[in-house]
């Protein structure tokens, strides 16, 4: 691991404060917050990733920890670990898919480690991205794509470019798509807004090495997750070669509003094969105002995958993706669910 | 980087190589080797310990990010020879065979109970997911956890 400087910052104004005036004194400072840890960390040791400085912001739990709920919607701080999250009683009883992504998502103690905001941010488990022997246009821009024609099915189907095929290995994520929720930022001259979560991850396109559309030294502060009919009636599948502590192989996110046995609303995101955090509107404008049974759902599956592009080794990614959709949108369907 | 760290109840002063995960600082500079190294990539959670009670795999953790008391498995036991509950219970169903992990099982094994996710097998294997045993003595530990879960529970 090369060396790096290290400091911490207790707030969020010392953190962002410490991110500008290292890009003022050095425009070229690779400078990266640091929560968790469990994604960077692991980069930097296998040399995928080589900070020269660490700002550790898990000072400011006080200010971006918690998770709080109301009429609008749930707010989910940055800080908050993926472990607290998912065993929440709000998040579980009101927003089960949330819950359901993130128990199933690593391990106990790397649930215990990483934050909700570095969740979301980390990076593809691409072996060829991974492994720096290799050419790789999200490691190295221009070096090629070794994943095309090498080993390649754990990777994406939908968002790929010809440049990059690697799949966004997070379930989270896939969650906060399909409900919509929106992402709060502070950058480092301190500036707030607030962007769509889908406007946070970009697809590969030319520029496979450019993930997110976070500017240097913009800072994660929360999540926030409006409410709605359809979130109490939703679930999280996820399909792996592993029963637990692995990465989907397929997975969807659902999320029924069904009144008088009809789709009113319906959210849909799919993982283990996207490129990006994925939300299919094709799939939810096939199931609205429309009895839910098997055959409407495979339709809403068709749509969902209409795009696929498949490599030799990943023919079988739409059919597994599609059968996942639609278990999810049956299985959401009979979910008891009690309002009020 | 100078650094003072909490672990089992003892504070130490250590100067340490700002790159030095909580992992190596327990085994190299405070001479605590029951914690083992297995993947060093946070993949097989031999290396698991407590900071601040909650599990956590040191190998990913910068020693200098560490702002809570460290527990190990040195750490678990009582006064004396006397074993933690859940240390006595894998040695009575025979949790182990080369016992590599097993230091780690026994660190994951104690949060998980406090967790409260030990309440059946199937969740007991769900939440000890992240400690891998390549000997497989998975029936053993899932049967030790409910034991030492038994006594750590008795008032």
């Amino acid at each position: 691991m090369n060396t790096f400087e290290y400091e911490r910052a207790d707030s969020e104004r010392a953190a962002t404060a410490s991110a500008f005036a290292a890009r003022r004194s050095d425009t070229n400072a690779r400078v990266h917050y640091l929560a968790g840890g469990t994604t960077l960390l692991d980069l930097m040791k296998i040399g995928v990733m080589s900070p020269g400085r660490l700002i550790d912001i898990n000072g400011m739990e006080p200010e971006h920890g918690a998770i709080e709920a109301d009429e609008r919607g749930l707010t989910l701080g940055a800080l908050v670990r993926m472990s607290d999250a998912a065993d929440h009683d709000v998040v579980r009883r009101e927003y089960p898919a949330i819950s359901d992504a993130l128990w199933q998502a690593a391990s106990p103690q790397l649930r215990n480690m990483a934050t909700l905001a570095g969740n979301v941010l980390q990076r593809t488990r691409c072996n060829y991205f991974r492994d720096v022997s290799w050419p790789c246009n999200k490691r190295e821009p221009g070096s090629g794509c070794s994943a095309m024609d090498g080993v390649n099915r754990r990777l994406a189907v939908l968002g790929t470019s010809r440049h990059c095929i690697a799949n966004y290995p997070g379930d989270f994520a896939h969650v906060l798509a399909a409900l919509d929720a929106a992402v709060d930022i502070v950058a480092a001259d301190g500036t707030r807004r607030s962007i769509r979560f889908e406007a946070l991850h970009r697809l590969p396109g030319h520029t496979p090495h450019i993930e997110t559309s976070l500017a240097p030294g913009d800072l994660i502060t929360a999540f926030r997750v409006p409410a709605g009919p359809w979130t109490r009636r939703s679930r999280y599948l996820k399909i792996r070669d592993r029963a637990s502590y692995d990465f989907a192989l397929a997975s969807a996110a659902v999320a029924l509003h069904i009144e008088d046995g009809v789709v009113r609303e319906a959210r849909i995101g799919i993982g283990g094969m996207t490129a990006k955090p994925w939300r299919s509107q094709e799939a939810e404008a096939v199931l609205r105002d429309e009895p839910l049974d098997e055959a409407r759902a495979s339709l809403a599956a068709e749509a969902a995958f209409a795009n696929a592009r498949t490599r030799p080794d990943i023919l079988f990614k739409p059919e597994l993706g599609r059968r996942t959709l639609v278990r999810a949108l049956l299985e959401a369907a009979a979910m008891e669910v009690s309002h009020g | 980087m100078n650094l003072v760290i909490r672990v089992n109840g003892a504070e130490h002063a250590v100067d340490i190589d700002v790159r030095t995960v909580l992992l190596d600082l327990l085994r190299e500079k405070l001479a605590l080797t029951g914690t083992k190294k297995g993947c060093d990539q946070g993949q097989c959670g031999a290396c698991t310990v407590l900071v601040g009670g909650r599990r956590v795999l040191s190998c990913l953790a910068l020693a200098v990010g560490v702002r809570e008391e460290v527990t190990t498995i040195e750490g678990l036991s009582g006064a004396g020879d006397a074993l933690h509950p859940m240390q006595q219970a894998f040695l009575e169903h025979d949790a182990f065979q080369c016992g590599y992990c097993t230091p780690g099982q026994i660190v994951s094994a104690v949060a998980c109970v406090h967790e409260g996710h030990a309440g059946t097998d199937d969740e007991i294997r769900e939440y000890m997911s992240g400690n891998l045993c390549r000997c497989a003595a998975y029936p053993n530990i899932v049967a030790a956890l409910k034991t030492g879960k038994t006594r750590m529970e008795r008032p």
